[in-house]
């Protein structure tokens, strides 16, 4: 297993290495001078003199280059343009919410997708089956920010169940569940479409394999079959769904914290658009990537969890 | 053309519209909706953009259909007008991700070794950055314009593509058609681009069909945060913005835009999911 682990490690480096390379370039694609830029055509020349000896823009591309890959490398993303504050430091005040709410998600979308999907393929081809094909072919075609403003629409307008806007209070672990429960379920109704439709057909190549029949002639209970021996073999392409999703699911985020006014990455994101700090928003995508990679390394060290024969390859 | 009509993948694709209910539903709707889009001048009741503060945040009415928004514009307007945006940049973005993803997945397919690797690791990059960031990224960078929103959302759809066309290339290479070309000493760029791709066309449209819900939705994101065709051009995503300001006044101003957007995306899904089961042997089979 450990050979396995730092192999996988081994080969996420040269991704991490590109990705860094290529969000280096892609701030550098601003047509004409990052600091004028930033400052207006109404700055005077020594404001946007110091800018550039700030960003280090007076230096050379290549030793841009190598103090931006140096200082990565070390986690230094740099300073905000904006705030003055460490690019760090404004990314992780704010990063606890979207990981709270992307768990949060994530649990509504596997704990309502598996079984919905697992149900739908014993059904095949019979109602059940074809409400449920509907309704995620339905889930996953809606953007986040249309369902978060039908959700809001009807359960915080409308019911008044939740509140319009939500409040983080930190001390009462209480309010803030209250606050999580409408985003979070927008998140995962979305996930949950994509979770079901993978379950169903995954459940499907399974239920027809020999070992299934094997397993009924064996006299056990249908839902011992269905749910550990069905289950656990069509696990691989949920687990890649689920994977794969997380790139969605941070955009997803990103949209449902400006719908519910939540903060997190969503809003520290848009405040960057909007004071046009490139700085924050080139840290904001070598951490977002980061997550990305770490979450494929998971997802593939998953699958030496339930396949032993993923390992041996 | 003789490798298309013998190629048993388009009549697969033929008679999934002849059994697959939900592939026709799809169709026609997105066939209404290009209609609406193509003849929003002579169906609009007004101009798109001209305001009237005199009747701004009208509910639906028998003098707006679906009432005006806060400069007093008309909503339906600016609905129909707003589908031309969504459906350009949709097709546009998807063209441009199809054209480069899929010569790329070709190459990659079947020249293999290191070019294989190299190509591929490069798209494994691409699908590390997420698709709304990284369009949103792009558009930051370079401007919000009609012409950007389509380079930045082709961009983030360059690598699936480049994955579809791939898989299908790797068999191909290996049968005896192909073979045959070799030993009649046709280049491999004529063996690449007249005998293997002509095979993976439907594969790239079906896929084409699913990836286009997904660049429509990328735009009425960006446009929702702001990076969308600037105003006062009328897209949905920036409607749904505007009208999200009146979300307790006024609801049907973001509502209205929500559900264009939500019935375009479905109606793609709905047709490109019944296309992929018509042409993906696992289905078939069953």
């Amino acid at each position: 297993m450990l050979r396995y682990v730092a192999k996988r490690l081994l080969f996420t480096l040269p991704i991490l290495f590109v990705v860094a390379t290529c969000v280096f370039q892609l701030a550098r694609v601003v047509p004409g001078d990052p600091a004028l830029v930033i400052l207006g055509d109404q700055a005077n020349a020594e404001a946007l003199q110091a800018l550039r000896q700030r960003m280090g823009l007076d230096r050379s591309l290549m030793a841009q280059y190598l103090s931006f890959l140096w200082d990565t490398v070390r986690g230094d993303l740099g300073l905000s343009l904006s705030s003055n504050r460490t690019v760090w430091s404004e990314i992780s005040a704010v990063l606890p919410f979207t990981i709270e709410l992307t768990i949060a998600a994530t649990f509504v979308g596997v704990v309502l997708g598996v079984p919905v999907g697992v149900l739908a393929a014993l059904r095949r081809n019979r109602v059940a089956d074809y409400v449920t094909r509907l309704l995620s072919l339905a889930g996953l075609s809606f953007p986040a920010f249309v369902s978060g403003i039908l959700l809001l629409l009807a359960f915080a307008v409308q019911l008044r169940w939740f509140p319009v806007v939500s409040r983080i209070v930190i001390n009462d672990p209480l309010t803030r569940l209250h606050n999580l429960v409408l985003p979070s379920i927008n998140l995962g109704l979305i996930m949950a479409a994509y979770v079901t439709r993978v379950t169903r057909s995954s459940m499907l190549g399974v239920l027809t394999e020999d070992y299934m029949r094997t397993a009924r002639a064996k006299g056990l209970s249908r839902r011992r079959i269905v749910w550990s021996h069905g289950l656990r073999n069509a696990l691989i392409p949920i687990v890649t769904v689920v994977g794969l999703y997380f790139g969605t699911m941070i955009g997803n985020s990103v949209l449902t914290e400006i719908v519910f006014n939540r903060p997190g990455v969503g809003k520290l994101i848009l405040g960057a658009l909007q004071s046009r700090d490139y700085t924050l928003l080139q840290g904001l995508m070598i951490v977002f990537a980061f997550f990305v990679v770490m979450v494929n390394l998971c997802t593939d060290l998953v699958y030496g969890l339930i396949d032993p024969r993923v390992k041996a390859r | 053309m003789s490798t298309r009509t013998a190629n048993p993948m388009w009549s697969a694709l033929a008679s999934a519209f002849r059994t697959n209910k939900t592939s026709w539903v799809g169709f026609v709707m997105i066939v209404l909706i290009i209609l609406a889009a193509l003849l929003a001048p002579v169906l609009a009741p007004a101009d798109p953009i001209e305001q009237d503060i005199l009747r701004k945040l009208e509910p639906p009415s028998a003098e707006s259909i679906l009432g005006t928004d806060s400069f007093g514009r008309d909503i339906l307007s600016r609905i129909l007008y707003g589908a031309r945006i969504s459906l350009v940049v949709g097709l546009a973005s998807i063209l441009i991700a199809s054209l480069i993803g899929g010569a790329l997945g070709v190459i990659a397919g079947y020249v293999g070794g290191r070019v294989d690797r190299l190509i591929m690791g490069a798209m494994d990059v691409m699908l590390a950055f997420p698709t709304l960031l990284l369009g949103l990224m792009i558009v930051a960078m370079i401007g919000p314009s009609l012409q950007n929103l389509i380079i930045a959302i082709a961009l983030t759809e360059i690598a699936p593509f480049a994955r579809i066309a791939r898989a299908p290339t790797l068999l191909l290479r290996e049968r005896e058609f192909i073979e045959a070309g070799r030993a009649l000493g046709f280049s491999d760029l004529r063996l690449m681009f007249v005998h293997i791709l002509p095979n993976i066309v439907s594969d790239l449209v079906v896929m084409g069909t699913l990836w286009m819900a997904q660049a429509i939705r990328t735009e009425a994101s960006l446009s929702f945060i702001g990076l969308g065709v600037p105003p006062p051009t009328a897209t949905w995503g920036s409607m749904v913005r505007e009208g999200f300001e009146h979300i307790l006044d006024a609801p049907w101003l973001a509502v209205l835009p929500s559900l264009a957007i939500l019935l375009t995306v479905i109606a793609l899904n709905m047709l490109g999911d019944g296309l992929r089961d018509a042409i993906d042997p696992k289905l078939r089979r069953e």
